[in-house]
């Protein structure tokens, strides 16, 4: 029994010893996340048919996804009705120095994105430009036209990481089966006169 | 080892060796606890079938003896029996010790006696073997809703968190083994990695009145036991198979003990579970499947005065979360709670797919005891435990295998125990512990940490006394003070730090800005206070009662401190607070025991008071650049809590027998005047049970269970912008599903195989009419039903 209350003993002294070993030696400030895809920036450009402005539609959120900041939405300008715009897409992280173009990465993962435009009061209508490898819709390119009359309302641009673009009414721009991980999500309030 | 006899003897050496049958063998039989002579302990000398008593003061002899060895026996009631090998050699004097009131010891029970309860002043309920072991394929939250004001908290129905008196999470301090869990228990999602097969005995212990575990547990202490080692040359074990039909499930435990007289004993035990989807009564729960592995060791020496202990447990848990409950943002919410029904159902599946838990839990732990005579028992521990969680979530691209939170939890306690019992009308017992606890957060996940690296020291004291006043009173007093330091390594995104007002008050932790973000070193220190007292009184052999009081101090946990960003598998915004200020609790209660010929009950009544209560609730919505998302944020306030527990039993006759269970509670918001948030509604259980031990010793029992809709609960609903549809939504994520009721079936008969083998065969029925449910304390309420019918076939093999 003396031996085994030595063993115990110098057991613990081991153990005692540890503990205190491993509670002092990590003093290392832990590593910063390196978040993959960060998107800060989404901005569509919209070039008039037959010339005239050119309109921006801008979602900035610089603190990302996790920051407590609303993303800002602003549109340069006022649409004019019964206009056809060719449209195309800017993707930026703007939180690294120079800003990380993520526009290209989509261009060349193109089968897993795919943009989603709606229009609420009937105010637009959308349709794909660009294809991915399979032919399905993707988005960064596409045309806006304009209501007839005018009106106001918001146009919602939704950027999904790997939708299901063969589910039924995607390939249509219907986001309701898409599926997937929303990127970006911008509302932007029109009004077109 | 030939230290097994228990003599602390004195010899007179006869120098003459001739052989002498004039000798005399005298001596003295004490009680080891506290020196008092021992009278009318039989002493048998075996090998010459001569026997005699001690006398008023505890002395005997025996005449007429030649010299040699002899082979004693000294019984006595309520001892046991020592068996001693004597040399005698002229007049041989002897004092002998035994083990007195052995029912009260916990270390050294025979198996077979009952297991105690580990307190005398305070509201606790025991779950024997029996109890435990009908729950073998579930876990330990299923298996504790047996007594009464005791609730879960579920994410899904795999992941169950107790919930004692209206309390959870880091207010109930799990023991498994004299080893007290550390697992991350700070989140609601984060089930007590508990193999409910390595346990011999649960107690249940309400409010915060065993100081001996700790100081924190506001809600109560649940102390999980292994069985009792016999000290006989014995080879025992079981097995446990159970099928199940609701999720295609099946689990299997094996364990097997050798047992030594001398007081050695190894032991294994190793448990599989596998469960596919679950099943509500109209859909499949697409991705509910489960995948448990766990194996024990265990050895070590125990006798009355020394012993030790080392064990070591590995328990893996991948339990999948219902496909439908992960929600991309604000507007998938309103989607699932208005649909009423999950949007995705697939066809059965043992797939284990995101977002699922895969956690595994270790623990190393090494104790060694001593007895010191007309003293007490002095007990010193090791423990270690390693808890690695990852938690994945659906992710897409390069990140899809990647977990979205990655935590290693590593936890080292020293603890040391004395307990002073020489007098049978007082004890006392003093405990230190030290411990060391460090958070790793792998910054390899590519998400931001939820829970940031942190290093946690605590130091811990206590004192408590027993005291027998009479026959019918005990006084329970008892006085704990810990300390504990949180230092922590916290990046905050720049805007969340303003946004908090952090920058104003606490700018002195801002170790290095890089820009967007800031790495800050919060370090806290939390003096804890506790004390309870209790008494209990025995009016006489029918009626008696207890009062108890509980004052404890519990720190903010590190979720409550330093939450902060998108909690992945909750699809919500999570915020902290790191000017989180300790709880405080004050927590009377009350019990009156009835016991009259065929009818028993128990009343058990509390009021908690607790201050500064720290709880999370829906604060509104955030918008981000992937769209908008819950806000849940962490909030404290000043809250009560009182609740009746009710248990009564009533003996129809040898056969029939009716049990009732109700518990119920109210929770206050003080401060806002309104009910608190996740209090668990009333509920009542009916069991009507009949057996009869000539019909293989049958026991069948019908249980209804009655849970009433929660309607007292604050509203938090708020409207929701859906851009796609241009409209404002109401987000009801308050409302209380509705009352229901089920009606389980249970029904086990045993075969005795053997002397020594049995084999008791099991069938449940739980919810027999297949009634479709929700439950206010699932978090996936909002997503699906609850499960459906489950028929269970047991098999347990004792050998």
């Amino acid at each position: 029994m003396n031996t085994l209350k030595n063993n115990l003993k110098s057991t613990f002294l081991i153990l005692l010893s540890t503990i205190i070993f491993t509670g002092c030696s990590d003093d290392d400030n832990p590593e910063v996340v390196i978040q993959e895809e960060v998107i800060t920036t989404l901005t569509a450009t919209l070039v008039p048919e037959g010339g005239g402005t050119t309109i921006t539609f801008k979602s900035l959120d610089l603190d990302g996804k996790d920051g407590p900041n609303p993303p800002v939405f602003t549109v340069s300008e006022d649409l004019l009705a019964n206009t056809t715009y060719n449209g195309s897409m800017e993707i930026l992280n703007e939180t690294e120095s120079p800003a990380e173009d993520v526009t290209e990465e989509i261009k060349e993962l193109d089968k897993e994105h795919q943009f989603f435009f709606q229009a609420t009061n009937s105010i637009a209508t959308f349709t794909y430009v660009d294809f991915d490898g399979d032919s399905n819709p993707l988005g960064l390119e596409f045309t806006l036209t304009t209501s007839a009359t005018p009106g106001s309302g918001t146009i919602t641009i939704t950027l999904r990481h790997e939708p299901n673009k063969s589910a039924s009414g995607v390939s249509d721009g219907d986001i309701a089966n898409a599926g997937g991980e929303t990127d970006v999500q911008a509302i932007f309030p029109i009004t077109v006169k | 080892m030939k230290y097994y006899i228990l003599i602390v003897a004195c010899c007179f050496i006869n120098i003459v060796h001739s052989q002498n049958c004039d000798s005399r063998f005298y001596g003295e039989v004490h009680d080891f606890h506290d020196g008092s002579p021992i009278i009318a302990a039989t002493i048998y000398i075996e090998t010459l079938d001569k026997y005699t008593t001690t006398d008023i003061d505890g002395k005997f002899s025996i005449a007429n003896l030649c010299d040699g060895k002899l082979i004693v026996s000294i019984s006595h009631l309520g001892c046991e029996t020592k068996r001693l090998e004597i040399q005698i050699s002229g007049d041989s004097f002897y004092v002998i010790n035994l083990e007195h009131h052995i029912e009260e010891l916990n270390e050294v029970k025979v198996e077979g006696k009952t297991i105690t309860k580990l307190t005398k002043t305070s509201q606790e309920t025991l779950l024997k073997t029996d109890a435990i072991e009908r729950f073998s394929a579930f876990s330990l939250g299923d298996a504790l809703k047996q007594v009464s004001g005791v609730s879960s908290i579920n994410t899904g129905n795999s992941i169950v968190k107790p919930v004692i008196n209206g309390l959870h999470s880091s207010r109930i301090i799990v023991m498994t083994n004299g080893v007290r869990l550390q697992d991350q228990e700070w989140g609601i999602e984060h089930a007590p990695n508990i193999d409910l097969n390595t346990v011999g005995s649960v107690n249940v212990i309400k409010g915060a009145d065993a100081l001996a575990y700790g100081g924190d547990a506001i809600g109560g202490v649940i102390v999980l036991q292994p069985s009792n080692v016999s000290l006989k040359d014995s080879l025992y074990g079981k097995t446990i198979i159970s099928g199940h039909t609701n999720g295609r499930g099946f689990s299997l435990n094996s364990s097997l003990t050798k047992t030594y007289k001398k007081g050695w004993y190894v032991g294994a035990q190793a448990t599989m579970k596998r469960f596919g989807d679950f099943e509500t009564p109209d859909y499949n729960l697409t991705n509910t499947g489960l995948n448990s592995k766990g194996f024990s060791i265990k050895s070590g020496y125990k006798t009355f005065e020394r012993g030790f202990n080392i064990y070591y447990s590995y328990l893996n848990n991948d339990i999948a979360i219902l496909k439908s409950s992960h929600i991309g943002s604000i507007e998938d919410l309103v989607n699932a709670i208005n649909s009423q029904q999950p949007l995705v159902i697939e066809d059965f599946s043992y797939n284990i797919e995101a977002p699922r838990q895969d956690v595994t839990h270790q623990i190393i732990k090494a104790d060694f005891y001593k007895r010191f005579k007309k003293f007490g028992r002095l007990q010193v521990q090791y423990d270690f435990q390693n808890n690695q969680r990852f938690e994945y979530d659906i992710r897409v691209g390069d990140d899809r295998d990647k977990p979205a939170i990655d935590l290693t939890l590593k936890t080292h306690t020293i603890r040391t125990n004395l307990k002073v019992d020489s007098k049978s009308d007082r004890t006392y017992k003093f405990g230190l512990n030290v411990g060391y606890q460090n958070n790793f957060a792998n910054p390899e996940t590519g998400v931001r940490r939820l829970i940031p690296d942190y290093d946690k020291y605590d130091a811990g004291a206590f004192a408590i006394s027993d005291f027998r006043l009479s026959d019918k009173t005990n006084l329970n007093l008892g006085f704990r003070y810990d300390f504990s330091r949180i230092d922590a390594k916290k990046f905050y995104i720049t805007s969340r730090w303003e946004e908090r007002n952090y920058d104003a008050d606490f700018s002195n932790i801002v170790i290095d800005d890089l820009g967007s973000q800031l790495l800050t070193n919060p370090v806290f220190d939390y003096h804890n206070i506790s004390a309870s007292a209790g008494i209990a009184y025995k009016i006489n052999d029918n009626d008696s009662f207890m009062f108890n009081y509980g004052l404890s101090n519990r720190a903010p946990n590190p979720s409550e401190l330093f939450s902060d960003g998108l909690h992945h598998s909750a699809a919500r915004i999570e915020l902290g607070d790191l000017r989180m200020k300790q709880e405080t609790s004050n927590r009377i209660s009350g019990t009156y025991k009835y016991n009259r010929n065929a009818l028993s009950i128990n009343l058990e009544a509390f009021y908690n008071q607790i201050s500064d209560y720290i709880f999370i609730e829906p604060t509104g919505t955030e918008l981000t650049i992937r769209g908008a998302f819950p806000v849940w944020s962490y909030n404290q306030t000043n809250a009560s809590l009182l609740g009746l527990d009710v248990t009564a039993n009533y003996k129809f006759n040898e056969h029939w027998l009716l049990n009732n269970k109700s518990s119920f509670i109210k929770g206050r918001d003080l401060t806002k005047k309104q009910a608190l948030i996740d209090i668990p509604s009333f509920k009542t259980v009916n069991i009507l049970g009949y057996s009869n031990k000539r019909w293989l010793q049958l026991n069948t029992e019908l249980q209804s269970e009655l849970v009433l809709r929660q309607n007292e609960f604050p509203d938090n609903n708020f409207d929701v912008y859906i851009p796609t549809t241009d409209s404002e939504v109401l987000l009801d994520i308050s409302s209380p599903p509705p009352t229901y009721h089920l009606l389980h079936f249970h029904n086990d008969i045993t075969l005795n195989l053997s002397k020594q083998t049995n084999l008791n065969i099991g069938l449940n029925i739980t919810n027999i009419f297949n009634t479709s449910y929700r439950e206010y304390l699932n978090r996936l309420r909002y997503f699906a039903d609850d499960l459906g019918r489950n028929i269970m076939l047991q098999v347990k093999f004792n050998y």
